[in-house]
């Protein structure tokens, strides 16, 4: 694998849109190729060398590229955009959109991560030292098809609306989540370490969530089912079993009516 | 204005029967003529395929529900953006492109004229607003009739001449081109929760039938004379079974003979018939009927059908069939908007994916390569995709590839994950017709240009009309070697004139154009009961007074031209 290192040496003076700094984007190209690669400031393309100084050439396939991201990146938005392999190291904090739309690969990031961070993401692995912001793993705007594969692990926090419109993979968050969990969640699932604020599984249909400390107020769509011995992420304890959200339609999968599962630890 | 030549292409023109014929085609200021000057622009069309500006006959493309569809869907331009480039402004958009990308899709694709195909009267300064903002192609919007109270009031009692005076009154202050019918009676039993799903089910409150409705719309349409026949989406679009009460619908138009001095033959236009021709009881046994309506409508020459083809891509259903839109997010379970218009109209929009690995999907695109491939005259049979209905028109060159290409067709078939389904459930396995360029022609200019009344403007390449060509990269002499060429060709025009304007040059947009409005005045005797009953009706329950309801003056229609009808001597 070859490693490409980009530092930030001359900051923007608006956001950067920098949806080309990905293994894929990359791969096969010489640090010069990947100095022109293009990035958006306000309404004007520029180059990504305007920016950050290279060091390295790419592998020959985004699976054979790593690239490390140094200096202040608070700026910049889109990093790992649509990535599919490879791997993806950020060594500070940064803005939206990290990992959006990803497929595949590893992507860490060893600060905080604004919103939207794993937009509709497909397959691979994001990994979040700091705090995640809003719209973890969730939709895009309008749309509902939010995070369908792949694994994110937050080490920190996470904001509101994480897990909206998600229909596969797997979360776990180490700290607490904001308001609006998993809202219209149809698969999936997602594990809190810490404390939840009210609304979580809002509109849920499908998908599993699991929270290990408090919840702030329960929707009432949520029916409780009894109590449930589970491990969870290596955690032998007894649950609260809720099904819901009983305010909206429900699926049948193999003759049997499916709902979003709740299980609340004792 | 400036000459052109254009040369030694192969001119495919139904209007002239001109076959493939190398010929030189002479524009001189706007139109099509017999010679030029020496000083002429010699545009080399040699090895290359040449036909007058294609006529979309059915498309929503401005207004108020589409404009719903595009606030609702953000994600719908989310990876669709062109930056501005040239003479091009931004534009976005997949499904519901922007007003800009609209204009310059189509005259990319060789397309000069189109027609919205929904307008609700009183929100036709908004459809005049987005069609003035759509550069390039001359537009038309027709207003929906089927479900207006003054319709439904009149024709109860069978008043023909009332129903005229109103169609003609509603035309001129919409600026409308068309009488438009949609789920006739069911869009306001929707108001009431309810709907109409065959042509004998009373509309409630008002003691009248589909049925009733459409032959008087008929009847009114014929009285005045007006360019375009009456145009119908008919009652129970879209289900299993529906066949039967498209054939209820399109019997309404036996014996009635078109009256108009435009040249056009029929008297009802069928719209998307894809979506009207479904046998079966419910989705699992759901299947072809395009046979039983394609032979309907090739025995029956006072009748024309546009196609209404499914692209198979992530799309956007919206239809001032209230009802019906409320019916598919229940099947579909995606996000639903709803508007309602007064006493005029209502509309619904869901978001649509139709997916090859889905049989219903895969047997409605089936369906929608019968319908042209058996129809036996190609004058009345219209290509479109009820865009976005049924998929965008930017998909027209995809289409136009599976219907000239039996092979193209076949690795469609092949790819489909329930293909023993489409081949059982339809024939379009036994179908072996690739359509001719020149049957492309009828079907997308001369056929819609003669059945919207503007035979005489556009739709041919006959010296004294308007000079919209339309150049291909497509030697029709060369075997195609893939079919996927056929799509590459149609895509992107090698040249496009607008009106004698060059508005397209190796597929990118060089001139904005002067885009018109089209929409049809007509005169009518003094009819005081239905100026009296429009009066009061504004009164007692519109929200807005007619001062705030007509479309006019260069704020609304800029460019407007006017097809003139004179209805004073019935
Ligand atoms: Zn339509």
């Amino acid at each position: 694998m070859e490693t490409v290192t980009i530092t930030m040496k001359n900051p923007p003076a608006l956001y950067l849109e920098a949806d080309n700094v990905s293994p894929d984007a990359f791969a096969g190209k010489t640090e010069a190729q990947i100095a022109e690669l293009s990035v958006h400031e306000g309404n004007t393309t520029t180059t990504l060398g305007k920016y950050f100084e290279v060091s390295g050439n790419a592998g020959a396939t985004a699976a054979d590229t790593k690239i490390i991201v140094k200096g202040d990146v608070k700026k910049v938005k889109y990093l790992g955009f649509k990535m599919s392999a490879g791997e993806l190291v950020i060594e500070g904090s940064t803005d939206l959109y990290v990992g959006a739309w990803m497929t595949g690969g590893k992507l860490l990031a060893k600060g905080n991560v604004e919103g939207f961070a794993a937009t509709a993401m497909k397959g691979g692995e994001l990994i979040i030292e700091g705090n995640a912001g809003n719209y973890l793993g969730a939709a895009y705007r309008g749309d509902w098809r939010g995070m369908s594969g792949g694994k994110i692990l937050v080490k920190g926090n996470a904001g509101s609306d994480v897990g909206m419109y998600m229909t596969g993979g797997e979360m776990v968050i180490n700290g607490n989540v904001d308001v609006h969990l998993m809202t219209h969640a149809e698969g999936g699932k997602t594990i809190v370490k810490g404390n939840a604020s009210s609304k979580v599984g809002g509109q849920m249909v499908d998908g599993t969530i699991y929270i290990f400390g408090s919840i702030d107020t329960m929707m009432p769509g949520f029916k409780p089912k009894g109590e449930v011995e589970l491990e969870v992420d290596g955690v032998k304890a007894t649950f609260a079993h809720y099904i819901g959200d009983m305010g909206e339609r429900h699926k049948k999968r193999k003759g049997a009516i499916v709902y979003a599962n709740l299980y609340k630890k004792i | 204005m400036s000459e052109y030549i254009i040369k030694n292409g192969h001119v495919f023109d139904p209007v002239q029967g001109i076959k493939g014929d190398k010929k030189d085609i002479a524009i001189k200021d706007g139109k099509i003529v017999d010679k030029v000057g020496s000083g002429a622009k010699v545009i080399d069309a040699s090895g290359k395929t040449v036909m007058a500006g294609a006529v979309e006959i059915h498309a929503h493309i401005a207004g108020p529900k589409v404009n719903l569809g595009r606030i609702y869907r953000p994600e719908d331009k989310l990876f669709s953006c062109t930056p501005t480039k040239g003479m091009e402004r931004m534009g976005g958009g997949a499904s519901i492109p922007t007003t800009f990308k609209t204009g310059y899709e189509y005259a990319k694709m060789g397309y000069t004229t189109a027609m919205e195909a929904a307008m609700p009267p009183m929100f036709s300064r908004h459809v005049h607003e987005e069609i003035r903002d759509t550069p390039i192609i001359d537009e038309g919007a027709f207003p929906v009739f089927g479900n207006n109270w003054f319709v439904l009031e009149y024709l109860k009692n069978h008043e023909i001449e009332n129903t005229a005076a109103y169609i003609a009154w509603m035309l001129r202050v919409t600026k409308g081109y068309a009488v438009k019918v949609v789920n006739p009676g069911g869009t306001e039993a929707w108001a009431w929760g309810l709907n109409c799903l065959s042509v004998n089910d009373p509309v409630p409150y008002f003691d009248i039938t589909p049925a009733e409705i459409v032959k008087g719309l008929i009847e009114a349409n014929e009285y005045l004379g007006l360019p375009h026949s009456m145009h119908i989406h008919p009652n129970n679009l879209g289900n299993p079974g529906c066949y039967q009460t498209t054939l209820d619908t399109l019997a309404l138009a036996k014996g009635m003979k078109a009256n108009n001095k435009f040249g056009r033959e029929t008297v009802m236009h069928l719209t998307h018939s894809q979506f009207h021709s479904y046998k079966g009881t419910n989705w699992g046994d759901f299947e072809s009927g395009a046979k039983e309506i394609t032979d309907y409508v090739n025995q029956n020459k006072n009748i024309t059908i546009d196609t209404g083809n499914v692209t198979l891509d992530e799309t956007t259903t919206m239809t001032a069939d209230g009802p019906f839109e409320h019916h598919l997010t229940g099947l579909n379970n995606l996000k639903w908007a709803n508007c309602d218009v007064e006493l005029e109209t209502a509309a619904g929009v869901v978001p649509y994916i139709y997916s090859p690995n889905i049989s219903v999907c895969a047997i409605q695109w089936a369906i929608g390569m019968e319908i042209p491939l058996m129809m036996k005259d190609p004058m009345r049979c219209y290509i479109t995709t009820d865009h976005p209905n049924a998929g965008p028109f930017t998909r027209y060159p995809r289409v136009i590839k599976w219907l000239m290409s039996k092979k193209a067709r076949d690795t469609q078939i092949n790819a489909f994950k329930h293909k023993d389904k489409v081949l059982s459930q339809t024939s379009i396995g036994s179908i072996d017709k690739e359509l001719s360029l020149y049957e492309l022609a009828q079907m997308t200019r001369a056929g819609p240009a003669r059945t919207l009344g503007l035979a005489n403007m556009c739709g041919g390449l006959k010296p004294g009309m308007d000079a919209d060509v339309a150049v291909y990269n497509f030697n029709p002499d060369k075997p195609v070697a893939n079919p996927d060429d056929i799509e590459t060709a149609f895509s992107r025009c090698a040249y496009t004139f607008k009106s004698g304007v060059e508005v397209v040059r190796n597929g990118e947009i060089v001139n904005n154009g002067h885009k018109r409005t089209l929409w049809v005045n007509v005169k009518v005797n003094d009819n005081p009961q239905v100026m009296r009953d429009i009066n009061e009706k504004f009164i007692k329950y519109y929200s807005m007074t007619q001062n705030n309801y007509e479309a006019l003056g260069h704020h609304f229609v800029p460019n407007p031209y006017a097809l003139e009808v004179d209805a004073t001597h019935v």
